[in-house]
């Protein structure tokens, strides 16, 4: 079992607050997820659960156990480090077994548990080598292992494929997957790749400037953003945004004034929003296509295409200057400084106050 | 004209011979120093200087019935060694607070303990002689060790922080998560990843130990003089005898000399100051 519960945690620098109170329950065998932009403190998070960051206040409880002040070797976790850390002068079994020697462990268990560990990982023939004579690959393997032989209850990762080509970053990707399965373990996962969120994590934790801007499973937050910040993160070309106001809203739907275009109305559940309230409205580039000058809800220019063989991104322009990008997998041809009109399927926008909250 | 591959020919001739003047001029007065001792006092004093002479072991011989040479020759042993190792117990603790628990004076501390080093000794010979004095180190072992620790610390310090300045944190946060408690990140992390850095800093300080004079001079007579203090007392006011003068310091710079020649490497490697890897 592993219940970890983080409570109003904070954590600050001399005057600068890193973390601004984070409160956080992560469930046994739970791949968790955090991500954000750099500098948004999901490092400092994951370092103040391993007890390597002093914090300034709140409570970290583990299987309600009050670990917040327990040095990090007292907290049945694991760590694996973006540089992967390994001892140098250490070969790769010395490696894996240096906390259970530390800990005091008989040598035959030890030797036991090393070579289940070499197993599952394949490292059986590299048991005798240095790290430097390893690849990179090989390398994060180790730094896995050695955090798998101690059985801890909880495995922290700090951005583990950072480090690794990108073919070999998708491998690693499936076989952390495939080891979250086997180990049922809870695994706690720092990155700053919505790539790597989206498709390992049960629970997506976005942070943003000391703060939690949404939890829950990748696609809710993909789907239904808790804000702007959060809508424009994850995706890949972004959310584009428009600006718009209210013309009307009841049963029947609310109806936009976009200052691009025309008014559009998108099908929702009723709200009372006041005519006039400036709104701001969010398409993703799958959701936005190409149609004649004529037919579209709005006109644009195009600035730039990209053909990546299966999609093409176009990237046009508003009269009024907004941008928004949009996917498409037809390969039609679309001259640069080309007038096109743009049809957003509506029933996919999403609608965000002039602050950021999410409408619809 | 000439071609590239000529003029870089012609860069490494004159580097050659460049390097090859320099260590002459350097090693010379070594060389010339073995070679008097091998004369016999007329021989020494001879204008212009005598290069062809009949070799003699006579000066040795009287140094070894006038003085006791491995009396000598064993507190520079004892002194250098003490001092290194007790110059290494310290300087390794603190390089390792300075490293990796850097605060806002950590920089300005490194650059005031180096700054000590420009101070002129005799600036403070009279209150370290009135201290030795004071707690009877005058003419002690102990006392020089002492001395020669204080000396060489800031310089081994320094040293070594450079050293555990190439560490990433992230090896040492991995032994802390592993269960490594601070003693045991030292010495079963740390030090085995440095080794080489921390051996050099350890020939440095005993080397320049060895060397030193102003200190044995002032600070000891007879009980716990080293061998430079041997060397000085041949300068004696009954005049210069060249030859006996070059075969006691022969007699001093040997066993260094040849220390150093075995471990002349791992030297360079700690003098570059770890910008070579």
């Amino acid at each position: 079992m592993a219940y970890l519960d983080i409570k109003q945690l904070r954590k600050a620098y001399n005057e600068t607050e890193i973390l601004k109170g984070i409160d956080l329950e992560i469930n046994d065998q739970e791949f968790v997820v955090f991500v954000g932009p750099s500098g948004c403190g999901k490092t400092t998070l994951l370092r103040s659960i391993a007890g390597l960051e002093e914090v300034t206040s709140g409570q970290i409880v583990l299987d309600s156990t009050d670990i917040t002040q327990l040095p990090p070797a007292k907290r049945d976790l694991a760590m694996v480090f973006q540089s992967y850390a390994l001892y140098p002068h250490m070969s790769v079994k010395e490696n894996m077994s240096f906390a259970l020697k530390l800990a005091g462990i008989e040598k035959a268990v030890i030797e036991k548990k090393v070579k289940e560990t070499a197993e599952i990982l394949e490292l059986g023939p590299l048991l005798e080598r240095k790290p430097k004579d390893l690849s990179g690959g090989q390398r994060q393997r180790v730094a896995i292992g050695r955090a798998i032989v101690r059985n801890p209850k909880v495995f922290l990762f700090d951005e583990p494929l950072s480090n690794l080509d990108a073919a070999l970053r998708i491998q690693m990707r499936l076989e952390l997957a495939k080891l979250h399965k086997e180990l049922k373990t809870t695994m706690i996962y720092v990155t700053h790749d919505q790539v790597e969120a989206m498709t390992l994590a049960d629970k997506v934790v976005l942070l943003n400037q000391g703060k939690i801007e949404q939890i829950g499973s990748p696609l809710d937050l993909y789907t239904k953003p808790a804000n702007k910040f959060v809508a424009g993160f994850l995706g890949m070309p972004r959310m584009s945004f428009l600006d718009g106001k209210i013309v009307s809203s009841g049963t029947e739907g609310i109806q936009v004034q976009l200052a691009a275009g025309e008014n559009v109305s998108l099908p929702t559940r009723e709200t009372s929003l006041s005519t006039g309230t400036p709104v701001s409205l969010g398409v993703r580039p799958e959701h936005v296509s190409i149609s004649d000058v004529a037919n579209g809800h709005l006109q644009a220019r195009l600035e730039v295409s990209e053909h990546l063989g299966s999609d093409t991104y176009y990237y046009v322009k508003t009269p009024t200057n907004e941008s928004i990008t949009i996917r498409s997998d037809n390969q039609n041809k679309v001259n640069d400084n080309e007038a096109v009109g743009l049809q957003l399927d509506l029933t996919q926008c999403h609608l965000f106050e002039k602050e950021g909250n999410r409408i619809y | 004209m000439t071609t590239l591959k000529q003029q870089k020919q012609i860069h490494a001739i004159l580097l050659g011979t460049l390097s090859w003047t320099i260590a002459l001029i350097l090693f010379f007065p070594i060389f010339w120093m073995v070679l008097t001792s091998f004369k016999t006092e007329i021989d020494a004093f001879a204008t212009p200087p005598s290069i062809f002479f009949w070799p003699t072991l006579e000066n040795y011989l009287t140094i070894n019935e006038r003085s006791d040479y491995f009396h000598f020759a064993w507190n520079s042993v004892v002194v250098s060694f003490g001092a290194t190792i007790a110059g290494m117990i310290i300087a390794i603790p603190a390089a390792f607070s300075m490293a990796f628990y850097e605060t806002k004076r950590t920089k300005t501390t490194l650059l005031w303990m180096l700054s000590t080093k420009m101070l002129p000794p005799v600036g403070v010979l009279m209150p370290i002689y009135l201290i030795f004095k004071d707690f009877s180190l005058l003419d002690t072992k102990t006392g020089l060790t002492i001395i020669y620790t204080l000396i060489n610390l800031p310089i081994m310090v320094w040293m070594i922080y450079t050293y555990f300045k190439e560490i990433p944190k992230d090896i040492l946060e991995a032994a802390r998560i592993d269960g490594a408690s601070v003693m045991q990140e030292i010495l079963l992390v740390l030090i085995p990843m440095t080794k080489g850095g921390l051996a050099s800093t350890a020939l440095l300080s005993l080397i320049l130990s060895w060397n030193e004079a102003f200190w044995s001079l002032n600070l000891t007579s007879s009980e716990a003089a080293p061998l430079t203090a041997l060397v000085a007392s041949y300068s004696s006011p009954e005049g210069l005898f060249w030859a006996k003068l070059s075969a006691v310091s022969t007699l001093a710079c040997a066993p260094i000399l040849i220390f150093g020649w075995v471990s002349q490497k791992q030297l360079v490697r700690g003098l570059s100051f770890g910008a070579v890897k």
